[in-house]
């Protein structure tokens, strides 16, 4: 017996929507494994990561919050990043864009401080957190439609020039005066004017996650209704195609990035403002690139990425209370978030491909 | 020697009176929660605190129960995982990192009934936070005399994580010594901006080396500095927080252990005898919070039994690391003639003393 893949004309759509399904429950049974080698508990460790932020009576008032918290950057970031995914466009330098938009954000905010007026800041630093993301990325962007650079490359090693940009502000320009010698920016969260807190107590909700909303209703609808989404479609099923349609490639990358670019640079300004509270040498904590994860994991679906984001942000919020409730190492959930991914490409498959079961000879 | 009590607070404008009784009721059962910024495998000051967990638990046995989290990012993670700490059911939060300062005090002001101790800090916003430290700077005074004694180039790095008062006491102090047994005695200060990276220690060792360093001090957490020693005959180094014996007999030749236990069993059983009151304390050799690891026989006798004479006048308190006369980098007079600074001079130390090249990043 052997076992034959066979391409599909066109990807299943039954199993586009299982395969993520399929890849929560293996990631279930392999990290359960896993959780038991290391001498755990599986099903109380699977409960306490899966079940418990959303549902344990101690912690899920505060946790569930968290979610939407933890959630918001990524979706943001996601969302943007699947626009260009799906023409072919491959912004793999999120991380930077969002780092970016947070630097220019707080500081348009900290050239007015201390002014008391929210209404002239925090607007300013929205503006200044979109455009920031916006020109980073339009350095990949252009380098590509001029002088066909590789937009990946690109995009990737400019987020080291984010961090180190990131770094220096934290440690110069940005520096609060006031702190003691310690590297990092004044609070933002703790200025009226400029934070970005909740908007209604102990729910979560602040502008970022408002933000995230609105890009996925209106990526939604830029995919169905637009002529921008159908260009988009087009390109990435038919290249050649598209270009005959008259859709102009160079126009569609500079769109496809700078969207993308600016919605980083929103999440960035919204973390900074709020949840992280200010410029510091270890601000960035990776949302950039686990939001190609939640990209894919959304199957590039607006919709599709505001699951992904809420059930990636799960694996975190849980993968915490997972440690000190049950003294499981971080590597551990570290491995288990991995598995997720890998499970997913690899199911990913079965979407694409027919599985056939074909005895020797027989042809 | 008792320990004593730090009222740091007061010169950094924080005012005066540290509001006593705040828990006043027994306990029958402690949960104490750790929340580490490295992971409990970096062999140094995250690993530590770790042993100092771990001899709670020894001491305490089914009275206290405790939970720990490595690798807390200081942030806004630290205060998410603080708080649901808090939420399940934690008596008592040891955060032990600088940088989690206003994330414990954030976290301390909503739950008013769980204490919260913070490691080096100085921010005690409400009455249930208290803060520890150790006078890191005594075993400095001993490492530098080594070093000062050992070198031939007479050139001694120091990696420094971030210039804080913490790190700039490290810095003057084991320069001051080293200087003192040895008056051609330099110093250079590499700034890494982080506690834990191997990396980016070991690329400072490194650079340090090439400048013709045969000394390494550090201020950071791993053991990468002793590792990159390793490779150049000569170069010597030393275990910083913890013991970090498998670099001996050399590089590694001596250390500053941090002896976090005695500290935690006596806060957890205070809660447990309902003594606990809110307490800033900074202890150091005599107390036996900081403890010189042993010198190995890389070390001449000689130089040994100076190091050791050096330890024990700290101990005993008959010598102070800051006496002076001692200059400010600029020229300026610190400290007259046999004046030694008091604790809320040194916890905000921002300045080198004279002779130490190079500015402390503003």
């Amino acid at each position: 017996m052997l076992i034959t893949l066979e391409k599909r004309p066109t990807p299943s759509r039954g199993w586009a929507i299982a395969t993520p399904v399929l890849a929560v429950i293996l990631t279930m049974i392999a990290g359960g494994v896993m959780f038991a080698l290391l001498g755990k508990n599986p099903v109380e460790a699977i409960r306490t990561i899966f079940w418990d932020p959303l549902f344990n009576p101690d912690v899920a008032s505060y946790s569930r919050p968290q979610l939407l918290v933890k959630a918001a950057p990524l979706i943001l970031i996601a969302t943007g990043l699947s626009l260009g995914f799906r023409a072919g466009i491959w912004n793999i330098g999120a991380e930077g864009q969002y780092i970016m938009g947070a630097i220019c954000g707080a500081a348009a905010g900290l050239a007015l401080y201390p002014l008391e007026a929210r209404w002239i800041v925090f607007p300013l630093m929205i503006l200044a957190g979109a455009l920031g993301g916006l020109l980073w990325a339009m350095i990949p962007a252009i380098l590509r439609t001029r002088f066909r650079t590789n937009e990946i490359l690109v995009s990737l090693l400019l987020v080291y020039v984010a961090q180190a940009l990131m770094a220096s502000m934290a440690l110069g320009a940005l520096r609060n005066p006031e702190g003691g010698g310690f590297p990092g920016s004044r609070n933002l969260s703790q200025w009226p004017a400029a934070a970005n807190g909740e908007l209604v107590a102990n729910t979560g909700l602040h502008w970022g996650v408002i933000a995230a909303i609105l890009a996925v209703i209106a990526a939604e609808f830029l995919l169905r209704r637009h002529i921008l989404g159908f260009d988009i479609r087009l390109t990435g099923l038919a290249p050649r195609a598209a270009r005959f349609a008259g859709v102009n490639p160079d126009r569609l990358i500079l769109l496809c990035m700078g969207i993308s670019g600016a919605l980083a640079g929103l999440a960035g300004l919204f973390e900074v403002a709020g949840p992280a509270g200010q410029i510091s040498i270890d601000f960035a904590s990776g949302y950039g690139f686990t939001a190609i994860i939640v990209a894919f994991l959304g199957r590039l679906s607006p919709v599709g990425i505001l699951l992904a984001g809420l059930l990636m942000a799960l694996t975190y919020i849980g993968g915490e209370l997972a440690q000190f409730m049950l003294s499981l190492p971080s590597a551990a959930i570290q491995a288990f978030q991995g598995m997720l991914l890998f499970f997913l490409l690899a199911v990913d498959v079965l979407s694409n491909y027919r599985i056939r079961l074909a005895t020797k000879g027989a042809a | 020697m008792k320990r004593r009590t730090l009222l740091a607070g007061a010169a950094l404008g924080l005012g005066l009176g540290l509001s006593l009784g705040s828990a006043a009721f027994a306990l029958d059962k402690v949960k104490a929660c750790f929340i580490y910024v490295g992971p409990i495998g970096d062999g140094g000051w995250s690993f530590q605190h770790d042993q100092g967990r771990l001899a709670l638990e020894k001491e305490l046995g089914d009275k206290v129960e405790t939970v720990y989290q490595e690798s807390v990012p200081e942030g806004a993670d630290s205060e998410r995982v603080m708080t649901q700490m808090a939420l399940s059911g934690c008596n008592i939060v040891f955060a032990t990192s600088f940088g989690y300062m206003d994330a414990v005090n954030n976290v301390a002001k909503k739950f008013p009934k769980v204490m919260f101790e913070h490691a080096t800090g100085y921010k005690r916003d409400s009455p249930n936070v208290s803060t520890y430290d150790a006078r890191f700077y005594e075993g400095r005074a001993v490492m530098g005399t080594i070093g000062g004694l050992m070198t031939k180039s007479n050139k001694i790095g120091y990696i420094g994580s971030f210039p804080i008062p913490e790190v700039i006491q490290g810095i003057n102090s084991s320069y001051l010594a080293a200087k003192k047994v040895n008056p051609e005695v330099t110093m250079s200060v590499v700034w890494a901006y982080t506690w834990f990276d191997p990396a980016k220690e070991a690329d400072a060792a490194k650079a340090l080396i090439e400048q013709g360093v045969d000394v390494i001090l550090q201020h950071t957490d791993s053991t990468a500095p002793l590792a990159e020693a390793a490779k150049t005959p000569g170069v010597i180094g030393f275990g910083q927080a913890s013991d970090m014996a498998e670099y001996k007999p050399s590089p590694r030749v001596s250390a500053i252990i941090d002896n976090w236990g005695p500290y935690y069993i006596k806060r957890v059983g205070e809660l447990l005898d309902g003594t606990y009151a809110q307490g800033a304390t900074w202890a150091g050799i005599g107390d036996g919070e900081v403890k010189i690891g042993e010198i190995t026989e890389a070390v001449p006798p000689e130089v040994k039994a100076k190091a050791e004479e050096v330890r024990d006048a700290i101990a005993a308190g008959t010598l102070h690391p800051f006496t002076g006369p001692i200059n400010k980098q600029d020229g300026t007079p610190w400290l007259a003639d046999g004046e030694t600074p008091d604790d809320a001079t040194l916890a905000g130390m921002n300045f080198y003393v004279e002779g130490i090249e190079g500015v402390i990043p503003q």
